[in-house]
């Protein structure tokens, strides 16, 4: 395969295309993500190409036909996207922000994720919400949240959470393909980062971490962005003597559980690392799995390190102080040392 | 035990209530009726499991549309979802078997009254959300046009849910993207124990049509040849690509709103004064000549075997096994 430089942003827009090309079936609605619609000037038309311009350009390869902007209308668009799934379509919907789950939560958490269950087994929803999170843009308390852990506690739907470019295309095409639910996390101050990408078109199954790392001494889990200020904390713990073994789950639901029970039988001390907010947190759930599982493995207690319990701050110094950091990650490090 | 008559339109949509239609209607009607009482019997008698909302004097708005739907159309209904079901087609074996929680229900036993999905019928899904349903419809014409296949999709709602934001938004865009989407409201003057007359901004949900540029009749719900004559229009409008419609039928809930319901909101002299479905069909066909008092009869009698078979065959199936509470949360192959 042939390998170049892509960014986070430009993997997701070539996963869609390759996907797009390949099956008709696959559909995108969101707000934006051509732009200019009902604007009749050439010019017009994928004026933003998604607020970040993740989209850009597949309108014009598609056509309105197969990218459709959408009004404001959360809930009647993703609640479309489980129709047009149930009547054989592979909808991929955009939500903005994952903070707009407010506004639709129904036609995800009652809808989305238990039909095939309440239909016994005779209705799938094969769709994909791709949604962009977590903070660092100062945009304060509505537009910044992680939540992710609120969706993974739904059963009947799948949560994905690349870190890398490599990952964010197979795991994307993964999720167009899989027949369920999938909620495709991205995590918006990633998009500009860049990796390795193959041309070609791959998969990477869900369930399977990457260990980011290799180490000894003790295992540090990470989600989405918290990978690369894992790899910061791992290289610091690296000068002072102690191998930290970096786990990146890459998918919440399904969780690679194995992983991580081997990794910390093989380290006996783990930190978990999730912006999201502490409780009921991804880093709760991982941490309380190793303590029912692995508690003979372990020689020190688990350490979260979370967003502290607030909303995210908006002033530039408090979301800096909220997102937790390397030094953060050291510190629980030390703390169990 | 297959219907007696032809369950629906196979191919093309009917013009007209001929005979052989309105003796399929009555069929329909009947069954409906007969399928609600024995739930409620069954449910004071038989420790039926759950809670149920039984669709009795709506027969007419659930067989007036249906009737005209091929089989391949989609429909999505709401908690109150029997009738819309037997109305598509629904087998009332596997309905009655999963309002059981039987193994042999229609859903194994997952989904329960409120919850009864048949996509082998063109059925979505009952719904116990209020509202919720109705995006769906919009996705199921969204796919139906980009598949190229001709098909409808039929939201039925109450008058509750037209005040949910999923009908508002969704009204919208099937209205921007001119889908064939009939929103059919089922108006029967309650949301749960509150009067339309206290709940509605307006005095007919089909004012709300014009929000949206949507066609919006009304129909009265009692009146099965009404219903089917305002929904043969809408269907039209539909089908002429000119996007969708909604048709408001007015008519009663005999029953409360759950089984169980105090009705304490209305008085027994409102729910005396209430017009029944069937005897406005049975009235109306037989002076428009279109069935005889002899056929009426031995529809009747099909039908109280063929829901008494229902019955049985629902009291005699296994439930599910315990095994079966984490089956079909994920697809096959995954988690």
């Amino acid at each position: 395969m042939s390998t170049r430089q892509l960014t986070i942003a430009q993997a997701v827009n070539e996963a869609l295309r390759q996907e797009m090309r390949s099956d008709d079936r696959v559909i995108l609605m969101g707000e934006d993500i051509a732009g200019g619609a009902g604007v009749d000037a050439p010019e017009a038309l994928d004026a933003w190409g998604g607020i970040l311009g993740v989209t850009k350009g597949l309108i014009k390869e598609f056509g309105r036909e197969r990218v459709l902007d959408t009004p404001i209308s959360e809930s009647a668009f993703i609640g479309a996207a489980v129709g047009a799934a149930a009547a054989g379509l592979r909808p991929v919907v955009e939500l903005m922000s994952i903070d707009f789950l407010g506004v639709c939560f129904d036609q995800i958490l009652n809808q989305a994720a238990k039909i095939r269950y309440m239909s016994g087994g005779s209705l799938a929803i094969p769709m994909v919400v791709r949604t962009a999170l977590g903070a660092g843009f100062t945009m304060a308390a509505q537009h910044s949240q992680i939540l992710y852990p609120i969706l993974a506690h739904i059963p009947g739907l799948k949560v994905v959470v690349p870190s890398t470019a490599y990952d964010t295309k197979g795991l994307l095409i993964s999720a167009i393909r899989d027949e369920d639910p999938v909620i495709f996390c991205e995590n918006k101050v990633m998009y500009f980062q860049t990796g390795d990408v193959p041309e070609e078109p791959y998969t990477i199954p869900f369930g399977k971490a990457a260990v980011r790392r290799e180490g000894r001494d003790l295992t540090i889990v990470a989600i989405s962005r918290m990978v690369p200020a894992a790899v910061e904390a791992a290289e610091q713990l690296g000068k002072e003597g102690v191998q930290a073994e970096l786990i990146d789950p890459r998918t919440l639901v399904p969780l690679d559980h194995e992983a991580i029970a081997k990794s910390v039988a093989k380290t006996g001390r783990l930190v978990v690392v999730d912006e999201a907010n502490p409780v009921c947190s991804m880093a709760s759930e991982i941490a309380a799995f190793v303590a029912e599982n692995c508690f003979d493995s372990l020689d020190a207690p688990v350490v979260r390190v979370n967003a502290p319990h607030s909303p995210v701050p908006f002033s530039p110094p408090l979301e800096g102080a909220y997102i937790p950091s390397s030094a953060r990650i050291t510190a629980a490090a030390h703390s169990i040392l | 035990m297959p219907f007696a008559t032809k369950p629906k339109a196979e191919t093309a949509r009917p013009t007209e209530v001929t005979p052989d239609l309105a003796r399929a209607a009555y069929e329909r009607m009947f069954l409906i009726r007969t399928f609600e009482e024995t739930v409620k019997q069954l449910y004071a008698t038989e420790k039926m499991p759950g809670t149920v909302h039984l669709s009795t004097g709506q027969e007419a708005v659930a067989v007036g549309i249906c009737i005209q739907l091929k089989p391949e159309d989609y429909l999505t209904t709401t908690h109150r979802g029997h009738g819309h079901l037997i109305a598509k087609g629904c087998n009332v074996r596997g309905m009655m078997a999963e309002i059981f929680g039987k193994a042999t229900g229609l859903c194994h036993g997952k989904g329960g009254s409120m919850h009864i999905m048949d996509p082998a019928n063109g059925v979505l899904g009952a719904n116990a959300i209020v509202g919720g349903g109705i995006p769906m419809t919009v996705g199921a014409a969204l796919a139906a046009r980009y598949l190229k296949e001709d098909r409808v999709a039929v939201a039925f709602f109450g008058d509750g849910a037209a005040n949910q934001g999923t009908f508002h938004e969704s009204a919208n865009l099937a209205a921007i993207w001119k889908l064939p989407v009939l929103f059919a409201c089922e108006n029967n003057g309650y949301a749960e124990a509150t009067s339309v007359k206290y709940h509605l901004s307006v005095e007919h949900v089909a004012q709300r049509a014009s929000a949206y540029s949507m066609p919006g009749a009304i129909a009265d719900g009692l009146d099965f040849f009404d219903v089917f004559e305002k929904t043969q229009a809408a269907l039209e409008h539909m089908s002429a690509g000119r996007g969708p419609s909604l048709v408001e039928c007015k008519t009663h809930r005999f029953h409360g709103h759950y089984e169980g319901d105090n009705q304490k909101y209305r008085t027994p002299a409102e729910r005396a004064a209430y017009r029944d479905s069937l005897q406005v069909f049975r009235e109306r066909a037989l002076t428009l000549g279109l069935i005889r008092e002899s056929e009426l009869a031995s529809i009747e009698k099909a039908v109280q075997e063929l829901v008494a078979d229902a019955v049985a065959f629902a009291k005699s199936s296994p439930f599910p096994s315990p095994e079966e509470i984490t089956t079909d949360v994920y697809g096959i192959g995954s988690q």
